[in-house]
């Protein structure tokens, strides 16, 4: 089976991947702490995590600890859980009926999963940017104002600062701030994308999490968007989901590989790209399934 | 030769027949609505052009015969036969004619049909006048002469002529006059009247002894009203002498004179003599007349004023009542009910709640809105009415909750629908950054699904405006003395029953002693309901255009 090896492969790219059972799983092999990351500084610790749909395992046994400041990405064909364990940062698999974790996730120490936790500051502090760009149909100003008026800023200086700083933060001000009070939906894909960027850190948030934030955009916008992702690193710890192994080479500094469930291997990106530990990685990423 | 088959589709598979049968379909029902509308709207634009009158003189020394055409049509001579008719040998047919021959109060009949065979000439006589009278119908003949200040004109028909229409101006003067004092002024203080006399109930029921000065004080009031009374009865009185001063003579076709007082006299015209300026200005009058006066004779004259505002009131209240109620309920549905076999059962049952048979409702509307609720209103705080009910008898306020509870399921259905087509991205963009799930419904969800509640509305309302059989138990009448909106307070009156264009057209049509004279404002009234609902819908559906726009992302 091809690998597809394009930039630009959609959410809808086939991928057979799951269909092929041939390739067996060696969990006991599974390394996941790394030992120049006991180094950093901890953003978020997954531990001995598992999480159902109904009675469907989607996660199995996940433990992780995501640096500070840093680009992290979770790479694997579809179906493998990186796109639910992004979700579950922020809680957004809540909105799915019958979910159920177990184990222990915690945002610098605060438990995820407390049931007392507040879901709705939890996502103030974790923002998340979709695949296919959300704007709301209001203008770009409100869109980036979005989460401010949520918290009650309504004061005009303050907001203008904010949408201002935001759009220049997503690199998208020179293009925006002479159509402000325009309909979001006017801008093009690219510009949308990074509009969503600007609206998640217009409130400022610890952790930026990125859901294959440019599977729908063309060459040139995915390029913005990666080179805006290498500016947001100093600020912000991000975590990146991305079908596209180029991608996650160029764009992060740590890199975890999942398959079916599991997470397989996770290491420096340049290491866990040159020399993988794991023979199924390797596979993966010289494109020999997947 | 089978390759030619192989390169030519065979006609049925091409698909051309379908084609034509889908477009056949489409233009029969064009043609269908286009008939409705052309049909309708002709009968009812015509009624007010002034046709002719046509004078025809009968055979045998019979006299003639003066009117307007109404009709005409082929008989058979052995109907005409069977009933008695003497017909000349050698024909099958004969036409016959129908005169609007009016003059009610003489002959007993505003209509009449002569026989081809009984007639000679058919004229038209240059300086016949027609009478719209306040009753007794049209007047048809011949303008001898005037009484006016008194004095008794006759003479040349061009100087009466002129010296009428300037009685007619000060008949029209005099006439508003006396409207506004008889019915705002001396309406008011009848309206005063009555609440001082509930007021006074009440202390009675409150059992307050007759020595209070609160008592002393009605008193007083209603003698001032009393006195207010008599000084509007004295000038109604004088303006009424002013009124019966002036009468016209006129003589019939037969030759006999008649007296009219003008006060009678609503528009005195000269339809042979007018020419197309004359005949434009008389149509728009009578057209205006129609939109805005009160019904005169039975509801077979003048206008529909009190129907077009009803219908109107009625409509515009619905549509506040079952907005709100019908958008709560399909949020609830679509946002917070767990999905599951109760919810489902609900749906059904909602659309099943449309196809229930309007006047189920009205039965319903009376028995629980009118009776139980109308009535506990009245028990509770409307004791010094009784034995007269306030609520708890039919009125604006229980047709229009009536007619909300009709229309409910469709604005609960298309908001429900406008709900599940917003994209789960927008929902999950606006969480993410921290809303709760009320800031997301409130900020974002709903506003994206106004024009859906707009749909819901227009659709609503389509159905609302034409409905009359649930309207008819629940508030609607043939003929309401005010309308639910005037100057007493609390100048909108939700307990008053009202008129309704629907029912007004059943009325008229149906149940009017008049049916020949009622049919063309049959048709009218229908014409104008027509217009009516369209751009009460224009408007919904420019509404919901801009707001669509405004949330394109909706539609994609």
């Amino acid at each position: 089976m091809q690998p597809k090896r394009d930039d630009t492969q959609g959410p809808n790219g086939l991928n057979n991947f799951s269909a092929t059972p041939s390739v067996k799983v060696d969990v006991e092999k599974r390394s996941c702490e790394v030992s120049s990351l006991s180094e950093q500084e901890a953003c978020l610790q997954v531990e001995n995590m598992n999480f159902y749909y109904g009675d469907v395992k989607a996660l199995n046994n996940i433990n992780i600890t995501i640096p500070e400041r840093k680009v992290t990405a979770f790479i694997g064909p579809s179906g493998c859980g990186k796109s639910t364990l992004i979700r579950i940062f922020n809680r957004m698999n809540d909105l799915i009926d019958g979910t159920r974790l177990e184990g222990s996730v915690r945002l610098r120490g605060t438990e995820i999963y407390d049931p007392d936790l507040n879901v709705a500051d939890l996502r103030r502090r974790v923002g998340m940017v979709f695949q296919k760009p959300n704007p709301f149909p209001k203008s770009i100003y409100e869109n980036v104002a979005y989460g401010l008026r949520i918290q009650g800023i309504n004061n005009r200086a303050t907001l203008n600062a904010t949408v201002e700083k935001a759009l220049k933060g997503a690199a998208l001000w020179e293009e925006a701030k002479d159509r402000l009070h325009e309909n979001a939906l006017s801008l093009s894909g690219g510009q949308q994308q990074r509009l969503v960027i600007a609206r998640a850190i217009a409130i400022e948030p610890e952790v930026l999490l990125l859901d294959e934030p440019a599977s729908a955009l063309d060459p040139i916008s995915t390029l913005k968007i990666e080179e805006l992702i290498y500016e947001l690193k100093s600020k912000y710890t991000i975590v990146i989901v991305t079908h596209n192994m180029q991608q996650a080479a160029r764009v992060s500094d740590y890199t975890a590989f999942m398959y079916l469930g599991d997470l397989i291997e996770y290491d420096d990106t340049k290491k866990l790209f040159s020399t993988p530990s794991i023979k199924q990685t390797e596979d993966y990423i010289t494109g020999r399934y997947g | 030769m089978s390759l030619m088959a192989n390169r030519r589709p065979h006609w049925r598979t091409s698909g051309t027949p379908w084609v034509w049968l889908t477009a056949g379909t489409v233009a029969f029902s064009l043609i269908l609505v286009l008939g409705v509308l052309g049909m309708v709207g002709y009968q009812g634009i015509i009624h007010f052009w002034p046709s002719s009158v046509v004078q025809i003189s009968l055979k045998g020394n019979q006299g003639t015969a003066l009117g307007e055409v109404a009709g005409s049509e082929n008989v058979s001579v052995a109907r005409l036969r069977d009933q008695g008719v003497q017909t000349p040998e050698g024909m099958s047919q004969v036409e016959r004619l129908l005169l609007k021959t009016g003059n009610r109060k003489i002959y007993g009949f505003d209509f009449k049909w002569f026989n081809e065979t009984d007639y000679d000439d058919l004229s038209l006589p240059p300086d016949v006048a027609v009478i719209e009278r306040e009753e007794w119908g049209n007047f048809y003949g011949f303008l001898v002469g005037l009484k006016f200040d008194g004095q008794i004109l006759k003479g040349e028909r061009g100087q009466l002529e002129l010296k009428l229409s300037e009685m007619m101006a000060r008949r029209y003067e005099i006439k508003e006059k006396i409207l506004r004092v008889e019915k705002s002024e001396m309406g008011a203080l009848n309206y005063q009247m009555d609440k001082i006399r509930l007021e006074r109930r009440k202390l009675e029921l409150d059992q307050v002894p007759g020595s209070d000065p609160r008592f002393a004080d009605l008193d007083f009031r209603v003698s001032e009203l009393e006195e207010q009374y008599i000084v509007l009865g004295e000038s109604l009185r004088e303006l009424n002498q002013m009124i019966d001063r002036d009468s016209i003579e006129m003589i019939t076709t037969q030759g006999e004179p008649v007296i009219l007082d003008v006060k009678d006299l609503v528009r005195v015209y000269f339809p042979n003599n007018m020419n197309i300026f004359q005949k434009f200005a008389h149509y728009f009058a009578k057209l205006w007349e129609f939109i805005t006066d009160d019904p005169r004779e039975a509801n077979t004259e003048g206008g529909i004023f009190p129907a077009i505002f009803g219908t109107v009131a009625m409509v515009l209240l619905m549509a506040v009542l079952v907005t709100p109620f019908g958008v709560v309920a399909a949020i609830y549905l679509n946002e917070y009910a767990a999905q599951g076999a109760l919810t489902k059962i609900i749906r059904i049952a909602v659309n099943n709640l449309a196809g229930v048979p309007s006047v189920v409702y009205g039965v319903f509307g009376l028995g629980f809105f009118v009776y139980f609720l109308g009535g506990t209103i009245d028990s509770l705080f409307f004791e010094a009415n009784a034995p007269a009910p306030v609520f708890g008898t039919p009125g604006l306020m229980w047709s229009s909750l009536t007619l909300a509870l009709l229309t409910v399921p469709v604005v609960i259905v298309s908001t429900e629908e406008g709900l599940t087509r917003i994209p789960r991205s927008i929902r999950e963009g606006s969480l993410a950054l921290g809303a709760t799930k009320a800031e997301t419904l409130w900020r974002t969800v709903l506003p994206m699904a106004t024009p859906a509640m707009m749909t819901g509305l227009i659709l609503a309302v389509a159905r609302a405006a034409g409905e009359v059989a649930p309207l008819m138990m629940v508030g609607v009448v043939k003929l309401a003395p005010a309308l639910p909106v005037d100057g007493n307070f609390p100048f909108i009156h939700l307990d008053r029953k009202f008129m309704h264009m629907g029912f007004h057209i059943y009325d008229v049509g149906f149940q009017s002693p008049n049916v020949e004279a009622a049919r063309p404002l049959v048709y009218a009234t229908s014409f104008l309901l027509i217009i009516l609902i369209i751009s009460l819908n224009m408007t919904a559906i420019k509404i919901r255009n801009s707001l669509r726009e405004k949330y394109n992302a909706t539609e994609t």
